[in-house]
């Protein structure tokens, strides 16, 4: 059994539907990739597997495991988070909320996996740096580090890369494609075709007629020729 | 020097005196852990809506001649932060004009009904203390001093016990949302506290000043701190002080309370901001 199957699954906001059928299921160590063109839904598909809103139509089955808000999400930096006062630390801490349950404080448990993937994503020598002085990529590091304190089954990443240099890029690319190597599921949602190269699975959101299938039956697909072809010849030889 | 602090020592024997910095203390402290969470949420208005809304209900508290004005205040503004918070997540009325309309809008009314139905000779006086905060500090009952104190160990331990959730819903809420926490609890509770706290600090610096009181210690830790903790701790630190400071120079001085501690805290402020400045060199 998959860890989620979604079926004819429709999104939108105040009952209007922006996507509708979208159907597709993920399986322990897979690596999908979510693509689709600007109001297309990817947003909203993230923020319905989150549970942060219903979906309109169709339902989401968890199983293998895997239960609902076991998610851990990377989300896209908001304003807030620019000039926030917390070290690393502190940040990459809270991410053992997910599993806490009542308990109001951190024990040992939790201090040592934080410092694990702190070191396993090599920023532990920056946990006590503060997290607005930090460049962008060490940003979404100790991001990274906090959503896998959250969860050890399937991390969402909602365009990682934004606003990062290319070879800060790849390293952020290189450094996911372990991760999944290591056995967690990925689920990343980009604009960008290099992250691509790296998945397994891909979804391509439109408005009504969705394609799911892997990667290699997707670069047959026209959708696929139409949308790589916008990023160039040598955009489309990277896969 | 020798002379005031012997005037000092003259004045700390008195009970209302006493109670008076006991009081100012505690909600000095209770402010500036909320103010926090308040100003790195973009919530800052809220206080400022609040507190308007207190001095709202309060007017109407004088017309009906209640015995104790708390009762009536204390549940109107809650209600009211509860009420903002939830436009704030409406998209059709945007939070901070809903905050603006219900400030200046329990401003008038109250305004409005004291200028009414006022029977004392002095009505712009009345208003003017409502405001700004007056000697009513001094006047604290051995009840409302009990009252004070009882509602700052409930803060003080909500924000202990939930500490950890309370940073988790501040610095990133979707987050927080996604493992399953509820998330409007939490905030509901921020804004249930910050009511009470604003009820609460009416006494002390008035309803226009207690902003400031709320805001001031955060973004002055702000400037120096680099961790949530070390703001935290650093801000109580500082709104303590300001308020004692304040308070003690107001006696000594006859200045208004006040107005003299948000005086002292934005001195506070600004040496924050310049320390600050010299660190990053």
């Amino acid at each position: 059994m998959a860890y989620m199957s979604c079926k004819g699954l429709s999104l939108g906001y105040d009952g209007k539907k922006i996507a509708s059928h979208i159907n597709f299921e993920i399986n322990k160590g897979d690596y999908l990739c979510i693509v689709g063109e600007n109001g297309a839904g990817k947003s909203t598909l993230i923020k319905t597997l989150l549970h942060l809103q219903d979906a309109i139509e169709g339902e989401i089955i968890t199983g293998d495991g895997f239960k609902a808000y076991e998610m851990g999400y990377l989300p896209q930096q908001t304003m807030v988070q620019k000039d926030f006062p917390a070290t690393v630390w502190e940040v990459v801490l809270s991410g053992n909320i997910a599993h806490m349950g009542k308990k109001p404080f951190y024990g040992k448990k939790e201090k040592q996996l934080a410092e694990e993937k702190l070191k396993e994503l090599g920023m532990w020598e920056f946990r006590k740096k503060c997290y607005r002085n930090l460049s962008g990529g060490q940003q979404q590091r100790t991001l990274l580090a906090r959503a896998l304190c959250a969860t050890t089954k399937i991390i969402l990443l909602d365009e990682p890369v934004t606003g990062l240099d290319p070879k800060v890029t790849a390293a952020f690319y290189e450094l996911i494609n372990k991760l999944n190597k290591n056995g967690i599921t990925v689920i990343m949602v980009s604009h960008d075709l290099q992250a691509l190269s790296y998945a397994s699975h891909i979804l391509h959101i439109t408005r009504d007629e969705s394609f799911f299938g892997t990667k290699k039956q997707y670069m047959k697909q026209e959708i696929a020729k139409q949308f790589l072809s916008l990023g160039g010849e040598k955009k489309w030889q990277i896969l | 020097m020798a002379n005031i602090i012997r005037q000092l020592q003259f004045y700390l024997t008195y009970p209302f005196v006493q109670y008076a910095l006991i009081v100012g203390v505690l909600i000095a402290f209770c402010s500036s852990l909320l103010g926090v969470t308040l100003v790195l949420k973009r919530f800052s208005f809220i206080g400022d809506g609040l507190s308007h809304v207190a001095f709202g209900a309060m007017a109407v508290a004088t017309l009906f001649k209640l015995t104790n004005n708390t009762l009536f205040i204390m549940p109107v503004t809650i209600a009211a932060a509860i009420l903002l918070l939830r436009t704030g997540q409406n998209t059709k009325l945007k939070g901070d004009a809903a905050i603006a309309m219900l400030s200046v809008g329990a401003l008038a009314i109250g305004y409005l009904v004291l200028n009414i139905f006022s029977t004392s000779a002095n009505v712009s006086g009345d208003v003017c203390s409502t405001l700004f905060g007056s000697t009513s500090i001094l006047t604290l009952t051995n009840d409302e001093v009990k009252l004070c104190i009882s509602m700052s160990i409930v803060v003080v331990a909500f924000f202990c016990v939930f500490y950890n959730r309370i940073f988790t819903v501040t610095f990133d809420e979707n987050f927080t949302k996604a493992t399953g926490k509820y998330v409007a609890f939490y905030n509901l509770m921020i804004a249930i506290i910050t009511a009470v706290i604003i009820v609460l600090a009416m006494n002390l610096v008035g309803s226009l000043l207690i902003t400031a009181l709320l805001i001031f210690p955060a973004l002055s830790a702000m400037r120096i701190m680099y961790s949530f903790k070390g703001v935290v701790i650093y801000s109580a630190i500082l709104s303590v002080m300001g308020a004692l400071v304040g308070m003690l120079i107001s006696i000594l001085f006859s200045t208004p309370v006040g107005s003299t501690i948000v005086a002292i805290d934005i001195l506070i402020f600004l040496m924050n901001c310049l320390m600050g400045k010299l660190m990053r060199r």
